[in-house]
């Protein structure tokens, strides 16, 4: 359980540095979608099967099946690539990724200081009955505001996507 | 030769009778669905007052090796203007994909490739994962045709899983489980379609709009799209877009079987008949919907999906819900 | 209230055509099952064809070319040559392509004798493209094909040994230039 633990993670972070550096968008998005696949299986590992599934469905099959959507309709052409590598100059990354390395600075710190007690990989399943359990339990007013804001969202839609006439 | 022996613990040969299980399974599903395309063929003859493929060996069944002869023999021709690598990879995501699917329905007791608690929801990613297919495979075809095919496809896919996934939570509710295992038990009496009968039809509408076949076929309309998504395809990708279209037909109806016709229950005959009975008979009304719908405008579609389909399955699941807290009541 | 009426009945609507289509299952099939089952061809199917003779068994063709000069492909060529014992004219060759050949049935209709015609034979599948080239030999049959009584020679003013000019068959005597009768 433990190594396919470390191969997803490893696989994550490789697709989403490639996402990042890539220059074709719609590979990046492929990428992308691999890391979403990869954390999704590292929830299966973690015992929560049903996050791991939601995070595929939801983050791999539906929004990133949007995002895909777009990049389809946009025409990107050789244009765009030229574009991608002026952004990614190191005069433009160097900054924020020795920032970011600071920060996974201060991760290592916190994890090697903490005490093992947290078995991560292969504890007790978490099933679906049990996440529904918490979600209209503890967790019942937190799911009513997400439920509330996707409501904004959606009227919002309606009323952008409402023809004029 | 002992030495050899004591590495055949009970681990090690459950694991490889599971092996072999997959495999078998595996080996049945696509065979199958490669015959599909003869079965469809000749059904759509007799449907259309023809013979269909008749010739090669007894009623023609040979007529499916000839064609794989004919498409592996084929030139695998990639165009130049198209994206090398996602072209490549879209028809392999529509085989595996489809293919993976099969891991979580039961075709008998104990056969069955994994029992997983989250069965429904995972046949619903691996679903959701393979709009990617088409979608991929129309965008990086670089024509027009193509990326129209992959457009719809998504909307399509985007518009249909929604309320393909509230139809089978009726009977997830009935069940109160989304292992497909415990669905099947939990239909010894009565199949589902009974108590489900809304859910089994807005259940089946989506199916066929998931498997991209007529009448809902509007990513690869031939009269407005040319072949829509894999126009540019030739050889054996186009064959393996084509065997996908198959597999997934195949495994629409046997998850139809195992949500709403009690999966492997039957009376006389073996379990594993019953499900390839059943299965079958939905297989053939694949076909026989392909032979009699017109195709509907994809504005019509999109609406009816929408605004018919998706308040339809919320009521459903809505009143299952309340029936089923009601009985927990009392 | 006349949505859900639409919908049901559209349902409805659709679910006969299921059934119609299929009790097709069932209807009489269209499909001619060919080398097991001959389709009908009538006689005057233009398929492969022939060269015939006369009720005397003696070739009707004259060599007169029409056929060739008629054929829109070009696909017949032949030579004249003529019998030394009667006179009578008869190709020495005759050769028609048959892999050019478009079955419009212009030679037939040319022909002033009858002697090539069509018939209700289409198999001409061959492996080799060169046997689709057919020569006097495999054209010519040994009897009368369509017309079993007409015999050129007979009806026809033309003089061979043994049959001088107006002996043949309701043909008036030629008119005696040198004489001051009617």
């Amino acid at each position: 359980m433990e190594l396919i633990f470390y191969i997803c993670s490893g696989v994550a972070i490789i697709a989403t540095l490639l996402a990042i550096i890539g220059t074709n968008p719609m590979h990046s998005l492929l990428e992308l979608i691999t890391s979403l696949l990869a954390v999704g299986l590292i929830f299966f590992t973690l015992g929560a099967p049903f996050a791991g599934i939601l995070e595929i469905i939801v983050y791999a099959g539906a929004i990133m099946v949007l995002f895909v959507f777009v990049v389809m309709m946009l025409n990107l052409g050789r244009a765009t690539i030229e574009q991608e590598r002026q952004w990614l100059k190191p005069s433009a990354w160097i900054a924020p990724a020795l920032l970011t390395l600071v920060l996974l600075g201060e991760l290592m710190q916190l994890l090697a200081t903490q005490p093992d007690d947290h078995a991560v990989a292969g504890g007790a399943i978490v099933g679906a009955k049990a996440v529904g359990v918490m979600l209209y339990g503890p967790y019942l007013l937190a799911v009513e505001l997400g439920s509330m804001l996707l409501l904004a969202g959606l009227v919002a839609a309606f009323h952008l996507g409402r023809s004029l006439d | 030769m002992s030495a050899i022996a004591a590495w055949f613990t009970p681990e090690v040969i459950a694991v490889l009778i599971g092996m072999v299980k997959a495999v078998v399974i595996l080996l049945v599903v696509i065979i199958a669905s490669a015959w599909m395309i003869w079965v469809e063929r000749r059904l759509l003859g007799l449907w259309q007052d023809r013979w269909g493929p008749n010739r090669v060996w007894w009623l023609g069944i040979g007529q499916v090796v000839a064609d794989m002869v004919k498409i592996f023999m084929k030139e695998d021709w990639i165009p130049k203007f198209v994206d090398k690598p996602v072209f490549i990879l879209a028809p392999a995501i529509a085989m595996v994909m489809t293919l993976l699917a099969f891991a979580v329905i039961p075709i008998a007791p104990g056969w069955r490739i994994i029992d997983l608690n989250v069965g429904v929801l995972f046949f619903l990613a691996v679903l959701s994962l393979s709009a990617y297919a088409v979608m991929l495979g129309g965008w990086a075809s670089n024509s027009k045709y193509a990326l129209f095919g992959g457009v719809r496809a998504a909307a399509q896919m985007l518009s249909y899983e929604v309320f393909m996934g509230l139809a089978m939570m009726g009977v997830v509710i009935q069940a109160g489980s989304f292992s497909f295992d415990t669905i099947v038990e939990a239909q010894t009496g009565l199949w589902y379609v009974v108590p489900q009968f809304l859910g089994f039809i807005l259940f089946l509408l989506a199916t066929i709009a998931a498997t991209h076949r007529a009448p809902f076929d509007i990513p690869e309309a031939e009269q407005e799209l040319t072949a829509g998504f894999h126009t540019e395809y030739s050889g054996m990708k186009f064959g393996m877009f084509f065997v996908a279209e198959y597999i997934s037909i195949t495994l629409m109806s046997a998850l139809v079987v195992t949500l709403f016709f009690g999966g492997w229950h039957g009376p006389l005959l073996p379990p594993v008949v019953w499900f390839c009975l059943k299965t079958g008979l939905f297989m053939c009304f694949f076909i026989l919907l392909r032979a009699a719908l017109a195709r509907p405008r994809y504005d019509q579609f999109m609406e009816s999906g929408w605004k018919v389909m998706l308040p339809l399955a919320l009521l459903n699941v809505l009143v299952t819900g309340g029936i089923v807290v009601a009985l927990a009541a009392h | 209230m006349n949505d859900i009426k639409r919908i049901l009945i559209g349902f409805w609507s659709n679910l006969v055509t299921l059934w119609l289509i299929f009790a097709h299952l069932w209807r009489h099939k269209d499909t001619v099952n060919y080398p097991e089952e001959m389709p009908y061809l009538p006689p005057r199917y233009r398929g492969r064809i022939i060269l015939t003779r006369d009720p005397d068994g003696d070739e009707r063709c004259v060599a007169c070319n029409l056929c060739a000069a008629v054929c829109p492909v070009g696909c017949i060529s032949l030579q004249k040559a003529e019998r030394p014992e009667d006179g009578r004219w008869y190709p020495e060759w005759f050769r028609i392509n048959f892999s050019r050949c478009i079955y419009c049935g212009f030679c037939e209709e040319a022909c002033p004798t009858a002697a090539i015609q069509l018939t209700p034979d289409f198999e001409l599948a061959e492996y080799d493209r060169q046997n689709m080239v057919y020569e006097k030999e495999h054209l010519l049959i040994s009897g009368t094909g369509k017309y079993h009584d007409y015999n050129f020679y007979r009806v026809a003013g033309m003089s061979i040994a043994g049959k001088p000019k107006g002996a043949a068959e309701s043909e008036a005597q030629p008119i005696d230039v040198k004489s001051l009768l009617p």
